[in-house]
């Protein structure tokens, strides 16, 4: 027992010291600091990796000095639990005294900095998270990603125009999921449309075998898909096991599900597989070609969408600092990034004035081999699409 | 000096308070003014401590192993939420205690499952519940707000006075009090005669009913408190951060305690507060040092803990000269281990 309570304050006493090791080093007085919150870990680690790999190479672009402050990216991981983000964002403002928030893997962490944002008065750079709803929750969010009405009406659109009349859809059931298939019903209905068989597939850890024999068995033209980016592939893999493919039931929807992240090793079945989407590393822009290769030199792969919404991200708080002349009054920034326009990979963007949300083209594209690699090949533009889910109102 | 005089007469000097324990508790409470900046993180912290000591209680105790605490936490959590979230009970503290006692009548009905088995048998039973209820979570979207969590959870004052802040320092009070008070009451139970037959029943289940310990009905009893104060560590989750979502219910949750109580030690309370302590400030350190790859290195701080901290230290000392012994010479170790001997 004796020997328990020296242990005790033995542990007390080196918990204190390790303690205030922990607290973060000075840093210099002319440095930016961005806290980058994003998932490295768990099943969106694939969404922070891109988004932190692009963030590199923009820095590695354009250099580490802006406005003639050095910028510091402290990257944290939030594994896309809301808890741990709110916890990040926390240490992030009052210790670390950070100038910008940035990344978020998902809807929910997104949210829950969202308040912290506001009381801070600080931007809060949204680099992936896709609920519509995001921005409104506090006048310090800036997006640089996509909402996922965006996409899905457009696509509902094009399924009314090209002939196809009955759609099942499968979509995953979370706020992106449901946002998308609200928009896509709305958009594929009010053309004359119907939806024969209508699944909503649990987030985690996904079986979609079952509910795609489903599919099968109502015989629509087409099935509306979507999944999060990371499970494109597996999707893919499940739909072809099945025989979907061969029994001429095309996928269609937003791009998430053919992520050029992964599209290349999803095999043959997914050519011909029609979506709408913000983003393609085909697309045909000499700013494209250069951004794809540079991000294949030194990560090893193709960048998909959301490395795209992290170059974008990282290039507005370059751009809001150059504008504020340095100062880091998040009101001022904020201001400095409203109406912005620029010409990025995806194709040229602006950020809306009123909503702070992005506006940019949306590509209709069908996957189609270019070299002997699979690609979303861009047909179709709407240009300058705002998000639908606030236009209405 | 006859047998009930002997017991209180042993349960009472285990039972006094030691000077380490009050600069421990101390200790806390001070470092809510050395660290004014860290709230959440402590906060998470004092949630985590009070979950540990929820299992300590089986597990250090009892003997119970579980790898489904996380159920009770999630009940807990999901319950301060949606009471918050409909204004059935607005109060935190008394919808803190209905929450731990959601949590307790689950725990008394599972425990009815447990007393049957072994060790192996509990594993099982206690991590199909913790996914039973994962599933039913979200299966039930419309209730629970299925992957994204319960939104829009707005927490009222503390008993009308101490509204919770943006940054923690409220939640921080009200967590520390909480647990304090509850490892006061931990304390008390496991120094009580209550607490002795538990510990008889940990050491020879067999024994115990021998000597006439009703075993099944002292094995429900702590259970039933033990998701209780799971139950109220998942509450306090729920009304310091204003969310609850699936994860709550997540195996990782219920692997991390078990972790936490390997680190700092079982059957003395302070096992699970140390450890959660240490846990966390290893995942800080870590994540702070590789966001990316940071979970690899606290596995391998966890596995050189369990080896070294476990297996006693003398036997490494002579593991390789015993193996060369007995590579070469071919017969028994010449190098004697003493076997008996434990922390």
């Amino acid at each position: 027992m004796f020997a328990r309570f020296w242990l005790l304050s033995r542990v007390a006493l080196a918990a204190a010291t390790a303690g205030t090791l922990v607290v973060a080093p000075a840093w210099a007085d002319d440095a930016v600091k961005i806290g980058l919150i994003l998932p490295m870990t768990g099943g969106q680690a694939s969404t922070g990796k891109q988004i932190d790999n692009a963030i590199k190479l923009y820095m590695k672009q354009h250099g580490d000095t802006v406005a003639g402050k050095k910028i510091e990216i402290i990257l944290k991981d939030d594994g896309a639990l809301p808890d741990k983000t709110k916890t990040a964002a926390q240490e992030l403002i009052v210790n670390d005294k950070v100038s910008f928030i940035a990344g978020f893997g998902v809807t929910p962490a997104a949210l829950a900095a969202a308040p912290l944002a506001t009381q801070a008065k600080i931007p809060e750079v949204v680099m992936a998270a896709g609920t519509s709803i995001i921005t409104e929750k506090s006048p310090y969010i800036v997006r640089t990603s996509f909402t996922l009405p965006q996409s899905s009406t457009i696509i509902g659109d094009w399924a009314v125009k090209n002939g196809i009349k009955k759609v099942a859809s499968l979509t995953s059931d979370y706020a992106p999921g449901n946002d998308a298939l609200a928009s896509f019903k709305e958009h594929f209905t009010a053309g004359g449309g119907q939806i024969v068989e209508e699944v909503k597939v649990p987030l985690a850890n996904p079986d979609f075998a079952p509910f795609l024999q489903r599919m099968k068995d109502a015989k629509p033209d087409a099935m509306f898909v979507f999944v999060p980016a990371g499970q494109g592939g597996n999707f893919m893999k499940q739909y072809a096991e099945r025989g979907l493919d061969k029994a001429g039931i095309k996928v269609i929807g937003p791009g998430d599900v053919t992520d050029d992240d992964l599209l290349n090793d999803m095999g043959d079945a997914v050519l011909g597989t029609v979506t709408a989407h913000i983003y393609s590393a085909a697309h045909p822009s000499e700013m494209n070609k250069e951004f794809v290769a540079a991000y294949k030199k030194d990560f090893g792969n193709r960048p998909g969408f959301m490395a795209v919404n992290g170059y974008d991200g990282i290039h507005l708080i370059y751009e809001a600092l150059k504008k504020t002349g340095g100062k880091t009054d998040g009101d001022g920034l904020i201001e400095a990034m409203k109406g912005m326009k620029w010409e990025s990979p995806r194709g040229p963007i602006s950020i809306d004035p009123e909503t702070r949300d992005i506006v940019q083209n949306v590509y209709v594209r069908k996957v189609e081999k270019k070299d002997g690699e699979l690609y979303n090949v861009e047909f179709e533009t709407f240009e300058a699409v705002k998000d639908p889910g606030k236009a209405k109102k | 000096m006859n047998a009930p005089s002997d017991v209180r007469f042993h349960a009472g000097r285990h039972a006094r308070w030691h000077a380490a324990e009050i600069v421990f508790w101390l200790a806390a409470l001070s470092c809510a003014f050395v660290f004014p900046s860290r709230y959440l993180i402590m906060t998470d912290i004092l949630r985590l401590a009070l979950f540990a000591l929820s299992l300590d209680l089986i597990l250090g105790y009892a003997g119970i192993v579980s790898l489904g605490h996380a159920a009770f936490f999630g009940v807990g959590a999901y319950s301060a939420g949606l009471l918050a979230l409909h204004g059935i009970i607005n109060e935190p503290v008394i919808a803190l205690i209905v929450a731990g006692l959601a949590a307790a009548v689950l725990g008394f009905c599972t425990s009815f499952l447990l007393i049957r088995g072994a060790d192996l048998t509990r594993l099982m039973v206690t991590l199909g519940i913790a996914l039973l209820l994962e599933a039913l979570a979200e299966r039930f979207s419309d209730i629970t707000g299925g992957t994204d969590g319960l939104q829009g959870i707005e927490m009222q004052p503390i008993l009308g006075l101490f509204a919770f802040d943006m940054f923690g320092k409220t939640g921080f009070f009200y967590a520390l009090i909480v647990l304090f008070l509850l490892f006061l009451l931990a304390r008390r139970i496991v120094h009580s005669p209550f607490g002795l037959s538990l510990r008889a029943i940990r050491n020879n289940p067999l024994r115990a009913a021998a000597i006439g310990v009703p075993v099944n009905r002292r094995l429900i009893a702590i259970y039933t408190v033990a998701a209780f104060y799971a139950g109220v560590a998942g509450a306090l989750f729920t009304q310091t951060t204003a969310l609850a979502s699936l994860d709550v219910f997540a195996f990782e949750r219920s692997a991390d305690l078990m972790l936490v109580l390997v680190i700092g030690g079982t059957g003395y309370l302070y096992g699970g507060l140390i450890g959660a302590v240490l846990f966390r400030m290893l995942q800080e350190i870590f994540s702070t040092i590789t966001p990316q790859y940071w979970q690899f290195w606290i596995g391998l701080v966890l596995i050189v803990v369990v080896l070294v901290g476990r297996a006693r230290l003398h036997r490494w000392v002579l593991f390789v000269p015993n193996l060369l012994i007995t590579r070469i010479a071919g017969g028994k170790a010449a190098v004697a281990v003493p076997e008996s001997e434990g922390p």
